[in-house]
């Protein structure tokens, strides 16, 4: 995801010079074109990411396009003020992308874990947050967040090399996608749950199950309106997400499902309030958490 | 005594006779709001007027000109002193100033980001300006432009770990059109610096920060009028002005007292704080 994200800003920054992407010494492997088209507008502030998100107000109120970048924890709740107030208050145009979504740094331990940061964001006035569900809405992001106005957090997950959809989606920011059209049962995503979900479609076919599966990768502001019609069409309606289920996704559709009298049965897939003690590759903690392919298909089956 | 001498004196009686007045507003606000911080504004006034009135390439009514000189406010808390220069400087309408700090009001304690009326930043919350200044700072040079960011710091702001990133970058992007100036009042909210988190050596810190640093008197004008016109200080560096000021300065009870930081007065010493500032 944040390969072909980067690839593509590099592209939009060649034409346009407001531009500025700062990251705080992480990411080693995704700048070399953004650097080779202006080395002025890419900086590497140091580990210090207070500074960066500043730093990024004044170049945003300086009339720049900012991006900042840099793992979530260090990003979202080190310089959390900094967004509150510099940014968000200001309602500026700086862009926080931020990696490792979940649990992608597995093995790196807590420290690198992001399971609250919808929690975070989402309580911010003037932000909106897209968790971007494969690298075909990667991709197609990264042209929206240029001309999108206003502070923008972008939540990166899992990559995975292939693009769950077959063919070209409209993608546009505050828009959910219906992947797949189903019936009865309604599966929302976001993120890198978008392509395990679509995994477990395949095992949920074995037991006649054929569930609606929805991106919506936008998780502020909510889609109310595709909420609204899930409400009326659906028996049950599940969200699934790699973040704690307090505060994220579900919490989220949770709160439009209420206001809209939904009468079916709903369920929050995602981390049960609890931080992961243990060390794995992300497939061995999602597993561990029942959010692999073969977990999720189980919960819906015993719902 | 030539004309040159002459001439330089009555302007300096001049800029001391509107430090008196801005006292006199800034007191006046405090106490019919019983707002804090009138000591922390009063350590600031003779920079302020000196910045506002002979160095900042600024104008009122052209309050968002993409070329015009930045003031950034860092210590918040110091903004009645901010509020009565812009006042006076045209930025502000008398009527607006008098309505700091009440009900519905733009102008609250601690300022928000507001360019119509000369405001750079949203500030309170310490630790936050320096960096927002390198942002401009940069923007500044990337973009070829003339315009100088001024950031007015706090002593007890530097407690912050913040100010030491920022510090950091900006030398090692050698901002030259950046200026930072350190209210030295030796005092923070609860008492001395000395006791409290100790600064000192502070010019030495700065210097090892790669920052060219100058200390000067904060309420001499001729001194502060000298280290302003030399921007920068050092040709690739920041510049850090450490001003040596007198927190609760012009009123004899109120100054070196730490109270002051948020203690507002009442009617007995309005009128002499008043009758001193006359």
């Amino acid at each position: 995801m944040r390969k072909i994200f980067f690839q593509k800003l590099a592209e939009l920054a060649k034409q346009d010079k407001k531009i500025f992407l700062l990251v705080a010494d992480l990411g080693v492997k995704f700048f070399d074109n953004f650097k080779k088209i202006d080395s002025k507008r890419f900086l590497n502030v140091g580990v210090a990411e207070t500074n960066m998100v500043g730093t990024a107000a004044g170049l945003a109120m300086s009339g720049k396009n900012v991006y900042c970048y840099s793992i979530i924890p260090f990003l979202v709740m080190r310089a959390f003020e900094q967004i509150r107030l510099d940014i968000c208050f200001n309602n500026l145009n700086v862009k926080l992308l931020g990696s490792g979504g979940g649990l992608v740094y597995g093995a790196e331990g807590v420290t690198h874990h992001a399971i609250e940061d919808i929690a975070i964001m989402r309580s911010l006035p003037n932000m909106t947050i897209v968790c971007p569900g494969d690298i075909k809405e990667a991709e197609l992001l990264a042209k929206e967040s240029v001309n999108y106005s206003g502070p923008l957090y972008i939540r990166f997950g899992r990559d995975f090399d292939a693009s769950v959809y077959q063919k070209e989606i409209d993608f546009k920011i505050g828009k959910g996608i219906v992947v797949k059209e189903g019936k009865d049962i309604c599966l929302i995503t976001m993120g890198a749950m978008l392509s395990i979900t679509k995994q477990a479609l395949d095992l949920l076919k074995q037991d006649n199950l054929e569930p609606t599966l929805i991106s919506l990768h936008t998780i502020k502001p909510l889609d109310i309106n595709l909420l609204r019609e899930c409400a009326k069409k659906y028996k049950a309606i599940f969200t699934i997400e790699d973040h704690n289920i307090i505060g994220g996704l579900g919490s989220a559709v949770a709160e439009v499902l209420a206001e809209n009298n939904y009468q079916g049965k709903f369920k929050r897939l995602g981390i049960n309030d609890e931080y992961c003690p243990i060390a794995g590759k992300p497939e061995f903690l999602l597993k561990h958490y029942g959010l692999d392919a073969i977990g999720i298909a189980q919960t819906i089956k015993n719902s | 005594m030539n004309n040159y001498m002459a001439e330089t004196i009555t302007e300096i009686e001049r800029l001391a006779g509107l430090a008196r007045e801005i006292r006199r507003d800034i007191l006046e606000m405090i106490y019919r709001t019983k707002s804090p911080h009138i000591g922390s504004s009063f350590s600031m006034v003779e920079l302020l007027i000196v910045l506002y009135f002979k160095i900042l390439s600024i104008e009122p009514g052209k309050s968002t000109h993409p070329n015009r000189d930045r003031f950034l406010l860092s210590k918040g808390h110091g903004c009645p002193a901010l509020y009565a220069v812009l006042a006076k400087r045209g930025f502000l309408s008398k009527e607006e100033l008098n309505k700091f700090a009440v009900d519905g009001s733009i102008l609250g304690q601690h300022p928000n980001r507001n360019l119509k009326q000369g405001i750079e930043i949203t500030a309170g919350s310490l630790g936050h300006g320096l960096s927002q200044a390198n942002g401009m700072a940069l923007a500044a040079k990337y973009d070829q432009a003339k315009y100088r960011i001024f950031v007015f710091l706090g002593d007890g702001e530097l407690n912050e770990g913040s100010v030491w990133e920022a510090a950091l970058f900006a030398s090692h992007h050698q901002l030259d059109n950046l200026v930072a100036i350190i209210d030295r009042n030796r005092l923070q909210a609860l008492g001395k610096e000395s006791e409290i988190l100790n600064l000192e050596p502070l010019a030495e810190k700065w210097r090892s920060f790669n920052w060219a640093v100058k200390e000067i008197d904060g309420h001499n004008f001729a001194e502060i009028m000298a280290a302003f016109s030399k921007i920068p200080l050092e040709k690739g560096k920041p510049t850090c002005i450490i001003a040596q000021t007198i927190k609760g300065k012009g009123v004899s009870f109120m100054e070196n007292n730490p109270l002051w930081h948020d203690k507002y007065p009442d009617e007995a010493e309005y009128q002499k704080a008043k009758q001193e500032l006359s």
